[in-house]
């Protein structure tokens, strides 16, 4: 019996290990809701010891992608154990987490504050206004490890990513490219413009959770000064301050 | 006794290797891993560790490990010419068998091919695994040695402390067949249409130079988008095997490291059965694909495993018991040994001595 969630996506073969289900070709927070019910609903399914052979799922900004290995299961298993999910599975309401993070946009942190603020034919704390005064949903977590693809940003930012791209973006830099922000957690190239820095650290593979955001969690960015920032780190470093102190218990309030 | 086998030459590219680090790709860490489990679990077969011990993977030759405080049992596999240093003997050695180094004997991989891949597996290799895994990913900083290739002067740390038992032997060699390599169409085909497809499984590609563990860029003729198809498309997974086509219509076959998504649409994805021989190519090496179903696939994934598991079966002791270190007579006799550097000492052995 279909119980209503085909009809929301495409199944397309990504090879002989994976299904990518897709629910849209848009960046849309009801696609990512719908992409996050139906990994929820497989996750639960599999906690409970069902959906054999699957390896791990990949939730993105529009559809969800099913890894399998093909010695224990294969596509048209797979697409039939996806039929049987219950649907009811689906409504339950996504638990994101809340987030209010550090950001530093203080001129040494901040290469592209002056151009982006030039493009958009305003003055600097414009930007930081537009930019600190909405509170974003983590769209997906790619590109690097930790890395999170947030959005969306309001409307006058929203920049294609710049002509040159950096060879070096250093890590904790906050940046906006396509309607989307982002924290760079890793140094490494990138051409999105670097608005500021973040203190806290993404990703840590010590941790349980090496991640510091998943997809489905809700991030504002609460700006500081540099000798802020430099006390948050040091904090962090020294162990006197865990990343949990920046998770809000509710919605944030606006700055 | 305390040993670690020291790398006092890690040519090209070397890395550890395991068979890689699934259930991250939510959080962005791909799902690394060897280029070719099979070679992977050969080595690790003959070395006597478990079939997923992390392994030194190695590209293009040039590596050489040296034995320190105590005995090591090695064993490669690959398509690898390898030379055995003890002192001022130098022994040309077969692959696809066990070794043990004595205090202060090294091996060294003079080079490696056809292809361009062969793994060391190592007796009791002792790693910390990171997210469930030793696999290095440098990127990030994951696994191997403190999340970095390998480099000269590394010690790679060894658990068992006397190697027991016969060296082992593969006693036919591991090879692929050579032919041309399988996709499954999409994940987005529509980008693309019969026309692309076509392009592709008719064009005759060769291995760009700029090509690592995280894809291999395909020179060849460029893939169309089909009028009015985007040349980008909002991100969405990635899986090792995936062929993207920018706008440049220069597709890049996606490996092991590469990222966990992606925003150039992928017009087919090379199945897991022959992706070692993808990733074994070396930069100019001719690459012609065939379509097949994604069922296809998934039957050429179970027959792989089963010829491997075949191979892996036959691995049996090798004939003479060399005991705690390698008995270079010991090798003519079993006709191991694939040539000698020191022609003095070749006199007595047998003529037809190639592998």
């Amino acid at each position: 019996m279909i119980l209503g969630i085909m009809p929301h996506y495409r199944i397309l073969p990504l090879g002989d290990t994976a299904l990518t289900l897709e629910f849209g070709d848009r960046i849309d927070p009801a696609l990512q809701a719908a992409v996050s019910a139906l990994d929820q609903a497989i996750g639960a399914a599999r906690a409970q010891g069902h959906l054999h052979g699957i390896v791990e799922t990949m939730p993105t900004f529009r559809s969800l992608t099913v890894i399998f290995d093909p010695l224990e299961t294969d596509h048209d298993r797979i697409t039939e154990l996806l039929n049987t999910l219950p649907g009811s599975s689906l409504e339950q309401p996504l638990q994101g987490r809340h987030w209010l993070l550090p950001a530093c946009y203080e001129p040494s942190f901040a290469p592209d504050l002056d151009s982006v603020a030039h493009t958009i034919d305003g003055d600097t704390k414009t930007v930081v206004h537009l930019h600190s005064g909405c509170e974003y949903v983590v769209y997906m977590l790619g590109f690097l490890p930790g890395f999170p693809f947030m959005g969306d940003l309001p409307e006058p930012l929203h920049l294609p990513r710049r002509t040159e791209p950096r060879t070096r973006v250093p890590a904790g830099s906050v940046a906006i490219a396509t309607g989307l922000t982002a924290i760079y957690p890793w140094e490494s190239p990138g051409g999105w413009h670097l608005l500021g820095r973040c203190p806290v650290p993404l990703f840590d593979a010590r941790q349980e959770a090496p991640a510091l955001l998943q997809a489905g969690d809700h991030v504002r960015f609460d700006p500081v000064s540099a000798t802020e920032y430099a006390r948050i780190e040091r904090a962090l470093a020294a162990g006197e301050l865990d990343a949990s102190a920046f998770q809000t218990s509710c919605e944030a309030k606006p700055a | 006794m305390k040993a670690w086998l020291e790398l006092t030459a890690t040519g090209v590219y070397t890395s550890i290797q395991d068979r890689g680090r699934p259930g991250f790709r939510r959080i962005g860490v791909p799902a690394s891993g060897v280029l070719d489990p099979a070679l992977m679990q050969i080595a690790n077969t003959l070395a006597g560790n478990s079939a997923d011990h992390p392994v030194v993977e190695c590209y293009d030759g040039g590596q050489c490990l040296a034995a320190v405080g105590g005995s090591v049992r090695i064993a490669v596999a690959g398509s690898a010419r390898l030379e055995l240093i003890r002192g001022d003997e130098r022994v040309t050695l077969a692959a696809w068998r066990s070794v043990t180094l004595a205090p202060g004997e090294r091996l060294r991989v003079v080079s490696i091919g056809p292809g361009r891949l062969a793994m060391i597996a190592i007796q009791g290799l002792k790693l910390v695994p990171v997210l469930g895994s030793c696999s290095t990913y440098s990127r990030a900083a994951l696994g191997g040695l403190a999340g970095r290739a390998l480099s000269a002067g590394d010690q790679l740390p060894v658990a068992t402390d006397v190697p027991d038992g016969r060296e082992l032997e593969l006693p036919a060699p591991w090879t692929t067949e050579d032919r041309p390599i399988r996709v499954v169409p999409g994940p987005q085909f529509d980008h693309f249409g019969d026309a692309g497809l076509a392009t592709l499984l008719a064009g005759d590609y060769r291995v760009g130079t700029a090509s690592d563990r995280m894809g291999i860029r395909l020179e060849g003729p460029a893939i169309a988008h089909l009028p009015g198809m985007d040349s980008e498309i909002v991100s969405d997974a990635i899986v090792p095997g995936a062929i993207q086509v920018p706008g440049n219509g220069q597709a890049i076959a996606l490996l092991a490291d590469a990222q966990t998504a992606g925003g150039y649409p992928k017009i087919a994805t090379i199945i897991s059965a022959d992706l070692d021989r993808v990733a074994g190519k070396p930069p100019g090496a001719s690459i012609r694909f065939t379509a097949v179903s994604a069922a296809e696939g998934v039957t050429a994934a179970r027959d792989s495993a089963q010829r491997l598991a075949r191979a892996i079966q036959s691995i049996r002791p090798c004939a003479p018991d060399s005991g705690q270190s390698i008995d270079i007579d010991a090798l003519y006799r079993s006709n191991l040994v694939s040539g000698v550097v020191d022609a003095a000492r070749s006199g007595g052995a047998q003529p037809d001595m190639t592998e």
